[in-house]
């Protein structure tokens, strides 16, 4: 295949074009043209607005003194102390808002791919892993964790807030699968996840009633979803976890597109299906579990960037939906964080209202607009 | 020639509970074997154990002189192709990328598709007719040009073996012929093999080289069109009527009317079928006469009533067969004239009319002429 539009070209018969790589292009480009802006505005904004000049200069700073620190072995630390933990400006853009928008870059598009992972998985558009249940699941063995092994401990790490989320994905995931063989039909898959997450609710309520104080408001401001919590650790986790998790999508775009056929298909072109599903899900479980053990559950992120992006792309073709749902998960959750901090302020809402006023009726359109044929 | 195919003392199954066994399969390269029977007999069952969808009870499957066991799953995947009846609902994909799917075998691990591979599924959708619906999405498509696609998906896969269930299920007439006509053609230029399942007993008696006929527990009857014609086995498999299907021409006729005969048509010549399904319809038990055996009318007739007086073919009819079609056509009501031209073999038929006029009896002439019954 060379560049611009793969063809099948023979004279004089009609050109075939297989996937239509310069739209693919166009949609990177725009959506990074978004995501600069969405940074830059991102960190711009809030309760000490940072001029754009200067946070060019400071990040510019920090760059070439790292850099430089890097490779005299340390001669420029005092240059980089001075430049990242100087001013108020400089501890507030370094300690705070980069963390915070990074987290959220990466985070959002994890949660996209995950929720795409899940559509492949389910070959059902609808399907993310806040509405089948997964992000609550995902919630209740994390707040069980913070409650019961949090005054045991004197702290929980966020690795342990990390194994938690991802055996509590799990967990719900297996539920839900078991549901799924007797139930074919993707409203009542609907309806399975909802219940499961009520169930889930419910348990983490139980938690919190027999909590302490002070893990009641650390479990409340978590699970509305935040990225206020937001740390270089968190950022290092996350990058850990969810580059990895992503490009291992990106390994499988192969399999992914033959099995949108249906497993019929896809075992008579070769690929071994069972394997193939375990690892679709425990890579969307990994993923969601990530995002969820950092940022708490953020709702319809998963469902709905994933169709957005179809919709761009106009084609479905995986080797170009993962990384444009990354980005495009990306760029909404920059822009849904920056809506979260900014709107109220001094008040912060949660990210999971933002992403469910947005989120919610691209679900909604997606119902009412299914094709028909999509019911069964 | 040494077979390509093979199944040796299969049984297959869901659940490990097993629904057919002892079938025994023998198959040239390059030939069509078709898998007829009644609705629930196991032929999709048959069709998923040997493309490895279902696991087999016991008993081996053999591609070549291997069993299919010891094929990994790429290996498989260039040998066998399927086109199945799982619908399929591919979002926002094109049918040259649908049919692209077929070379997954052979493209590298990020499923990059060289000019080789794009060559074959423009020569592909070429094959079934179908390079004008290339850029199509594959959602848009008819019951019809879907199955092309599939179709095409498959033959891009390149086997030896192609494997379809109910091909032509929903297919109208024309691409039901148009399908099986490509499928014959992959046969015999491509000496790829093809094993189906097809509810058309007519069609798979005219595609097949082998037919399967598969009913409950066993295998009914395995072997050419011909032997299984000639056995009868498609009247058992199926629990007809005897007579209600016309194993010649492969065409049904629905039930004959019961009692005695009400009417007599005098035919011959094909201008009494159409007179025939007329009283068919209207449940009206008629006979008829005099047919020479080789007249189209008596093949038609035979499966609409049972009192059809015929005469050998090639000679003139007799005094004998006059006076039996006559002792029929006294008994009733009313005759139809079907309009069957006389001749010197066939004047006893014009001798009816006369008698029929002599007693008294009504005669209706004529395409069109309505009998008040």
């Amino acid at each position: 295949m060379k560049a611009g539009n793969s063809q099948i070209a023979k004279e004089p018969g009609p050109v075939i074009r297989l996937g239509n790589r310069s739209r693919f292009t166009l949609v990177i480009l725009i959506l990074i043209a978004l995501l600069i802006p969405a940074l830059l505005l991102n960190v711009n904004i809030g309760s000490v607005p940072i001029a754009a000049g200067d946070v060019f200069r400071m990040i510019w700073d920090a760059i070439r003194y790292g850099l430089a620190n890097l490779f005299t072995n340390g001669g420029f630390a005092d240059k980089l102390q001075s430049v990242t933990g100087s001013s108020t400006e400089s501890q507030i853009l370094f300690t705070i808002r980069i963390p915070r928008i990074l987290l959220a870059a990466v985070l959002g598009g994890a949660l996209s791919v995950s929720g795409y992972l899940l559509q492949v998985f389910f070959r059902n558009p609808i399907a993310g892993p806040f509405v089948l249940g997964i992000s609550s699941g995902a919630k209740m063995v994390v707040g069980i964790t913070l409650v019961f092994l949090g005054s045991f401990f004197s702290g929980v790490s966020s690795f342990t807030m990390l194994a938690a989320a991802f055996i509590g994905s799990l967990l719900v995931t297996a539920v839900v699968l078991l549901f799924s063989q007797k139930v074919r039909n993707m409203s009542m898959l609907l309806v399975i996840g909802i219940m499961v997450s009520y169930i889930c609710g419910a348990v983490t309520d139980f938690c919190i009633t027999f909590a302490s104080d002070h893990d009641v408001a650390n479990l409340t401001s978590w699970s509305m979803g935040t990225f206020s919590g937001a740390s270089w650790q968190n950022v290092g986790t996350a990058l850990l976890v969810c580059i990895p998790g992503t490009v291992a999508a990106l390994l499988l775009s192969k399999p992914i597109g033959a099995y949108a056929l249906g497993e019929g298909y896809a075992q008579s072109m070769g690929i071994r299906v069972r394997p193939f599903r375990v690892l679709l899900i425990l890579l969307s479980s990994l993923l969601s579990a990530c995002v969820t053990a950092i940022a708490g559950p953020i709702s319809f992120v998963g469902i709905a960037v994933p169709h957005i992006t179809r919709s761009l792309l106009k084609s479905s073709k995986p080797s170009f939906m993962i990384p444009a749902t990354f980005l495009c998960g990306a760029v909404f959750c920059v822009f849904c964080d920056l809506i979260a901090r900014t709107v109220f302020a001094p008040t912060e809402l949660s990210i999971g209202t933002v992403t469910s006023v947005f989120g919610a009726p691209v679900v909604i359109y997606m119902m009412v607009n299914r094709r028909r044929g999509m019911e069964d | 020639m040494e077979n390509y195919f093979k199944t040796d003392g299969l049984a297959v199954g869901y659940n490990g509970r097993i629904l057919i066994h002892d079938i025994n399969i023998e198959l040239e390269k390059g030939k069509i074997l078709t898998l007829i029977g009644p609705n629930g007999a196991g032929k999709s069952t048959i069709l998923k154990s040997i493309t490895r969808q279902l696991e087999t009870i016991s008993g081996t499957v053999f591609i070549g002189s291997k069993d299919i066991v010891s094929w990994s799953p790429k290996e498989m995947a260039k040998k066998m192709a399927v086109v199945l009846t799982d619908r399929i609902r591919p979002e926002l994909m094109t049918c040259a990328e649908v049919v692209a799917t077929g070379r997954y075998p052979y493209t590298n691990a990020f499923g990059k598709l060289t000019p080789r591979d794009a060559e074959a599924v423009r020569e592909a959708l070429e094959l079934v007719h179908a390079l004008d619906l290339a850029g199509r999405d594959f959602m848009t498509l008819s019951d019809g040009q879907r199955q092309r696609i599939m179709l095409a998906r498959a033959i891009c896969q390149e086997p030896q073996i192609i494997v379809l269930d109910e091909p032509t299920a929903y297919l109208d007439i024309r691409y039901k012929i148009e399908l099986l006509d490509i499928l014959r053609g992959m046969a015999g230029q491509r000496n790829v093999t093809v094993i189906m399942s097809l509810h058309e007993i007519d069609l798979a008696m005219k595609i097949s080289d082998y037919l399967l006929c598969v009913k409950g527990d066993t295998i009914d009857a395995f072997g050419p069109p011909d032997e299984i014609l000639e056995n009868h086995t498609i009247e058992q498999l199926y629990e007809l009527q005897d007579g209600s299907y016309n194993l010649l021409f492969g065409s049904v006729e629905l039930t004959k009317p019961e009692g005695p005969p009400r009417i007599f048509v005098v035919a011959g010549g094909g201008h009494g079928i159409s007179r025939y399904r007329e009283l068919q319809k209207r449940k009206i038990p008629f006979a008829t006469g005099i047919l020479f055996e080789s007249d189209v009318d008596c093949q038609v007739a035979k499966e609409l009533s049972d009192h059809v007086v015929t005469a050998p073919p090639f000679e003139p009819m007799t005094e004998r067969q006059f006076r039996k079609a006559a002792d029929l056509l006294t008994a009733c009501e009313a005759v139809i004239d079907a309009g069957t031209p006389a001749g010197t073999l066939n004047h006893y038929n014009t001798e009816l009319i006369r008698l029929a006029e002599d007693r008294g009896i009504p005669v209706y002439r004529g395409k069109d002429a309505e009998v008040p019954v």
